[in-house]
């Protein structure tokens, strides 16, 4: 076995730029994908362990995660995060693109600041907008005792705060490759300006905006310490929760419930990378 | 003028920071004929076109199409169309949606745009082609989507910004006829901007050579060619020998070199005379007998380059004057016969040499 490995390595010795044939990258490479998945990778595996305690692994079981689907504080707490996630990427998206395309296509007096302060949500640490927030609702008074989905109106305008700018970002940096002449070509066959907007530059934009809602989708979805501040007894998000449970003891469930939001963010990554890669084909 | 098409009256732009691309241009288009603005880039020939078009608004005077004063008229509602230099085919639309799109806009009823997308692919020779991808395409193909595209509009005036600079230049010949040839067929009147000199007289009717923003000369081609009316214009197009000279007594002399053109209406004083190098003959003996309406100069050959039908050979004949002659291989092996370091004569007829004021 050996020898022949030795041997095929002889007849096929590696090039001058084949660095992934060379130990140092090799290295590199798996070290790499030990540091980034080893711990994901773990806490799948043990959310299917037959252990209260969960330190040890004691046989598989699938029950924590009937368990967890039976938390209805847990699941409670899923959809308060998945609807957040859900109106705040919609608005994000619809609101980065139009910077986007305001910074884009306009020249206007103090455009520059315009844009340094429309990028600062980024720059803020999140502890700082967190408290920000937190003052902000205190002081205009909103209310806290509205019933469901209203009851999150806070914590979706917080959401839509520090998310819009990276929409507006990814959505800016699309736009940035646009040929004007497509613009131009659509007027000069009888397109208004919105026909424009609507026939010629959104559909180049669609990557761009599934990028920037993904990305909006993801921020707004993990959000743990902005939202620790906005949010009230009544709308616990799964962050929040989960850092709840965890103080108490990590269980399986967590880690199940854990897997779940992994699979689920990756199966929305899925379908938005081929909607990608489908248009990104025809540039 | 009443058969002008588009009338252009002291038209000027200025862009912010003082840069006048246009200044002052006036000139008439004739309904169907293919005219050509030819000039350098930053010439002002695309602002032009792109005035006519309607993305760029006059600072000062005003364009008219068809009689209709265009000021104030959005692109989308003039009598023209454009293929733009990047063609600017729509990515995510099919080739007959491309050529549709226009019709769509105008609100032309589905039976009849499908007969014209289809007539219009018909005309540029992309039959088959409905149903493909722009990145399915090659250059060439995705310019005929872009005139079909512009052309199934039936528009007044097909305007067209570089229309071949992003074609190889095998392509490129070929499409010069094609365009000519479908200007022809089609009647409209085509209007292309372009930097390469060669393009504008292959295809053009009428040229106007641009420069920093003016008309030096409007003309048809063989005309600009054999009578540039300035220097410029004489550099421009085509090649060209200047030798610096002086008038006297209606005849020019060069420095050292005797009698090289004629002109009885110029003054007394300097003057520049241009040559055409395939209008100087080579000889490499005396010339027998040299008749009196020719002037010869004798010289060294410094470089013979080589194109396959034609060798150019420069010859330096003494006080800086430096001139090519264009010798056509008829024969073959015919280029051979001159070297570098040869002495050799220039012979051309005294009609031939064009004197210029400027």
């Amino acid at each position: 076995m050996i020898a022949a490995y030795r041997r095929w390595k002889r007849l096929h010795p590696a090039g001058p730029l084949d660095y992934t044939r060379k130990w140092p990258m090799q290295l590199t490479l798996a070290a790499t994908f030990i540091f980034l998945y080893a711990p994901i990778l773990i806490l799948i595996l043990f959310s299917f362990n037959d252990s209260r305690r969960n330190i040890v692994w004691r046989g598989f079981t699938t029950k924590y995660y009937e368990k967890a689907l039976g938390n209805e504080s847990l699941i409670e707490a899923f959809v308060n995060s998945l609807t957040i996630a859900f109106v705040s990427t919609i608005v994000s998206t619809i609101l980065g693109a139009m910077v986007a395309i305001l910074l884009w296509r306009f020249r206007f007096p103090g455009k520059a600041g315009y844009e340094g302060g429309m990028a600062l949500p980024i720059v803020i640490p999140e502890i700082c907008l967190g408290v920000a927030m937190l003052a902000f609702f205190a002081r205009i008074g909103w209310p806290t005792d509205l019933p469901w989905p209203l009851n999150l109106g806070n914590i979706i305008i917080a959401h839509i705060s520090f998310s819009f700018p990276f929409a507006a970002v990814v959505i800016r940096a699309r736009l940035a490759g646009f040929n004007r002449e497509l613009e131009e070509a659509a007027r000069d066959l009888g397109a208004s300006e919105w026909e424009t907007y609507r026939d010629v530059v959104l559909p180049y934009l669609k990557p761009g905006l599934v990028a920037g809602a993904l990305l909006a989708f993801t921020l707004s979805l993990d959000d743990f310490v902005i939202t620790f501040f906005t949010s009230g007894p009544d709308t616990v998000t799964f962050p929040v929760k989960v850092y709840s449970m965890v103080r108490f003891s990590v269980t399986p469930e967590v880690n199940a419930a854990s897997t779940v939001l992994i699979v689920i963010t990756l199966f929305l990554t899925a379908i938005a990378m081929r909607v990608q890669n489908r248009s990104a084909k025809r540039d | 003028m009443t058969d002008a098409i588009i009338e252009i009256a002291d038209i000027s732009k200025a862009f912010p920071g003082g840069v006048r691309a246009v200044d002052a241009v006036s000139l008439s288009i004739r309904e169907g004929e293919f005219f050509a603005l030819l000039g350098p880039s930053g010439c002002g020939k695309t602002t032009l076109l792109r005035m006519i078009a309607g993305f760029e608004t006059p600072t000062e005077g005003a364009i008219r199409i068809d009689g209709v004063d265009m000021a104030g008229t959005a692109p989308n509602r003039r009598p023209v169309n454009m293929v733009f230099q990047s063609y600017a085919v729509f990515p995510h639309m099919s080739v007959a949606e491309n050529v549709a799109y226009g019709l769509k806009m105008d609100g032309v009823a589905k039976p009849e745009m499908a007969r014209r997308v289809e007539d219009a692919l018909a005309l540029v020779r992309l039959d088959g082609f409905d149903g493909r991808k722009p990145d399915q395409l090659s250059g060439g193909q995705r310019q005929r989507v872009a005139l079909a595209r512009a052309l199934v509009k039936r528009p007044r005036v097909l305007l067209l910004d570089e229309p071949l600079s992003a074609l190889d230049a095998k392509l490129r010949e070929a499409m010069q006829l094609e365009l000519v040839n479908l200007q022809k067929s089609v009647g409209i009147t085509f209007v292309v901007v372009t930097h390469d000199q060669d393009e504008a007289l292959s295809m053009a009717d009428r040229i106007a050579v641009m420069e920093t923003g003016q008309v030096r000369q409007l003309a048809p081609p063989a005309e600009l060619y054999e009578h540039p009316n300035s220097r410029f214009v004489a550099e421009f197009i085509g090649k060209m020998n200047v030798i610096e000279a002086t008038a006297s007594d209606g005849v020019l002399t060069g420095p050292g070199l005797g009698v090289i053109a004629r002109a009885p209406d110029l003054g007394d004083g300097p003057a520049s005379v241009a040559l055409r190098p395939e209008k100087i003959r080579l000889n490499m003996a005396p010339t027998p007998a040299l008749g009196k309406d020719e002037a010869e100069i004798e010289g060294t050959v410094t470089t013979v380059s080589y194109h396959g039908a034609e060798s150019h050979i420069y010859v330096d004949a003494g006080e800086g004057v430096l001139l090519s002659a264009t010798v056509q291989n008829a024969e073959r092996d015919a280029a051979h016969r001159v070297k570098r370091g040869d002495r050799a004569r220039l012979c051309w007829r005294l009609a031939d040499a064009l004197v210029l004021k400027e």
